[in-house]
């Protein structure tokens, strides 16, 4: 076995190693320093840290982008059912106004846990920016979709936020969601935006509401019916 | 160029068929008619021209060609043929793949079901110049499935409001669910020539205002393209019940014609 290239200069990992020491991250015992499983730790750590959010702890934006175009490919060779929840803050501005920005910090940590508790341990939870989360929910057949969104909104109305002491925040949010077109290879922009335009419309509609993207609509209404064979051109092919 | 040099060609350059959904809202509008005949047409064109049976349900591009087949699609799924030996030369000169009785219990799509039609598809798409998948009526998952593996989308339909409803609900469907921005429109059994385009005119109008404005992206509406309409002929009853293809018995009716009209726009 060869043995590693010393480098000629040394590694300077201070930066790294006081990071790991703020986000609470503890390299396993052990471990002689500068030895290659501690390097390896030091690695681990840092890609922890790179993947999550640092005020909530959720998956950040880079770890969901990454995952959702993992999913983006099993939708496209499984043709399982995956929906993308997009979730919003409502009137967050004047919780930051009226409390301060601490407070604000507490309740986006506090939404935060509190999709947490709705989801699988399969599903992915990000603070995707700002008061926004979005939530990646792989193999949720659609008939599902609806109840999940409305579980999720509940619970985060019904917990207030305690932000100092004896001050209680109620927040409520708005969901949007959509569903990955099966069999069929999306591209993550287009299913997120899909998702977006159902929050923008839940936000437009009242909040703390959860809207979600109807499947393909086989109807045929009596609006179109009467467009389809209206006009008299039309009609004289069947008479 | 011969087709010998047309094949080689094709399999040097990694070549692969362009995948025609031929699909209808409703049943009985003609759809294997117009799939077989059509293929002939293509065929007569110089194409190398594969038909798939894909309505798994409800199978009968063999009652159309006349062939009683030994080996099937059924065969295939079920591991007791390999493919090659399922391919079959039609009448018309193009090659099939009929799907076979049996095949009921794949009228639903579980995974294998779609496996299977995805194995099958792309291990046939480098040896022909087009695949016609012959889909069944409707908008049920496995008709869905099949016109997703296509490239493009035909969808065959008569003046009839019941069939003309029922075409329109199948173009919403593949509007939003996949995305098909253009649909092209084969009109079946009109009484003049030009109907059809009448038809494809207010079958827009009513997508230009129920079903584009809802698409993730409306700013590319769907576009229905106007491929032909054949007239109802007498001739195509008598072809039919013979069990014959129009283009091999009676290539000089009106409705032979207007097939060979459907062949040359669909090759542009």
């Amino acid at each position: 076995m060869s043995t590693p290239k010393v480098p000629d200069t040394p590694l300077r990992l201070n930066a790294a190693l006081q990071l790991l020491q703020l986000a609470g991250h503890a390299l396993p015992d052990g471990l002689t320093a500068g030895s290659a499983p501690w390097l390896q730790a030091v690695i681990d750590g840092l890609c922890e840290l790179s993947s999550r959010d640092a005020l909530t702890g959720l998956a950040n934006r880079r770890q969901f982008e990454l995952t959702l175009a993992r999913e983006i490919d099993r939708v496209a060779r499984a043709g399982e059912p995956a929906l993308v929840l997009m979730a919003d803050v409502d009137h967050f501005k004047k919780v930051n106004d009226t409390y301060g920005h601490p407070a604000g910090d507490q309740v986006l940590k506090a939404v935060a846990q509190a999709l947490l508790d709705c989801v699988r341990p399969m599903d992915t939870v990000a603070r995707f920016g700002g008061e926004e989360f979005a939530i990646i929910l792989p193999n949720c057949p659609a008939a599902f979709g609806q109840t999940v969104a409305e579980r999720i909104r509940r619970k985060v109305e019904q917990r207030p936020v305690t932000v100092s002491h004896g001050v209680d925040v109620s927040v409520t949010i708005s969901l949007g969601g959509a569903f990955a077109p099966q069999w069929v290879r999306s591209s993550a922009a287009l299913w997120v935006e899909r998702a977006d335009r159902q929050l923008y419309l839940a936000k437009t509609t009242g909040r703390n509401r959860a809207c979600l993207e109807q499947p393909a609509i086989s109807q045929v209404s009596a609006e179109e019916k009467g467009m389809l064979f209206g006009t008299s051109q039309f009609q004289d092919l069947f008479e | 160029m011969t087709s010998a040099d047309r094949k080689s060609d094709a399999s040097v350059s990694g070549k692969r068929a362009r995948i025609t959904a031929v699909t209808s809202g409703k049943g009985g509008v003609g759809k294997t008619f117009v799939s077989a005949n059509l293929a002939a047409a293509l065929t007569l064109r110089g194409e190398r021209v594969l038909v798939l049976d894909a309505d798994l349900g409800l199978a009968n591009l063999d009652v159309v060609l006349n062939l009683t087949p030994k080996i099937t699609l059924h065969d295939v799924f079920t591991g007791k043929a390999d493919l090659d030996d399922a391919v079959l030369a039609a009448p018309g000169g193009f090659s099939v793949v009929l799907a076979g009785s049996g095949m009921v219990e794949y009228s639903r799509l579980t995974p294998d079901v779609r496996n299977q039609l995805l194995a099958t598809v792309e291990s046939l798409a480098p040896r022909f110049d087009r695949i016609l998948l012959d889909t069944g009526a409707g908008i049920s998952d496995v008709v869905l499935f099949a016109v997703s593996l296509a490239d493009e989308v035909l969808i065959v339909t008569t003046p009839e409001p019941t069939s003309l409803t029922d075409a329109y609900a199948t173009i919403k469907v593949l509007a939003s669910q996949q995305q098909r921005r253009n649909i092209r429109l084969v009109v079946n059994q009109v009484t003049r020539s030009g109907d059809g385009r009448v038809i494809r005119g207010q079958l827009q109008q009513v997508v230009d205002k129920f079903v584009s404005p809802h698409l993730i992206d409306p700013n590319t509406p769907l576009k229905l393209e106007f491929l032909g309409d054949v007239p109802s002929d007498p001739a195509v009853r008598e072809a039919v019940l013979k069990r014959q293809l129009l283009l091999e018995v009676m290539p000089g009716t009106a409705a032979a014609i207007a097939i060979g009209v459907v062949a040359d726009k669909l090759m542009n």
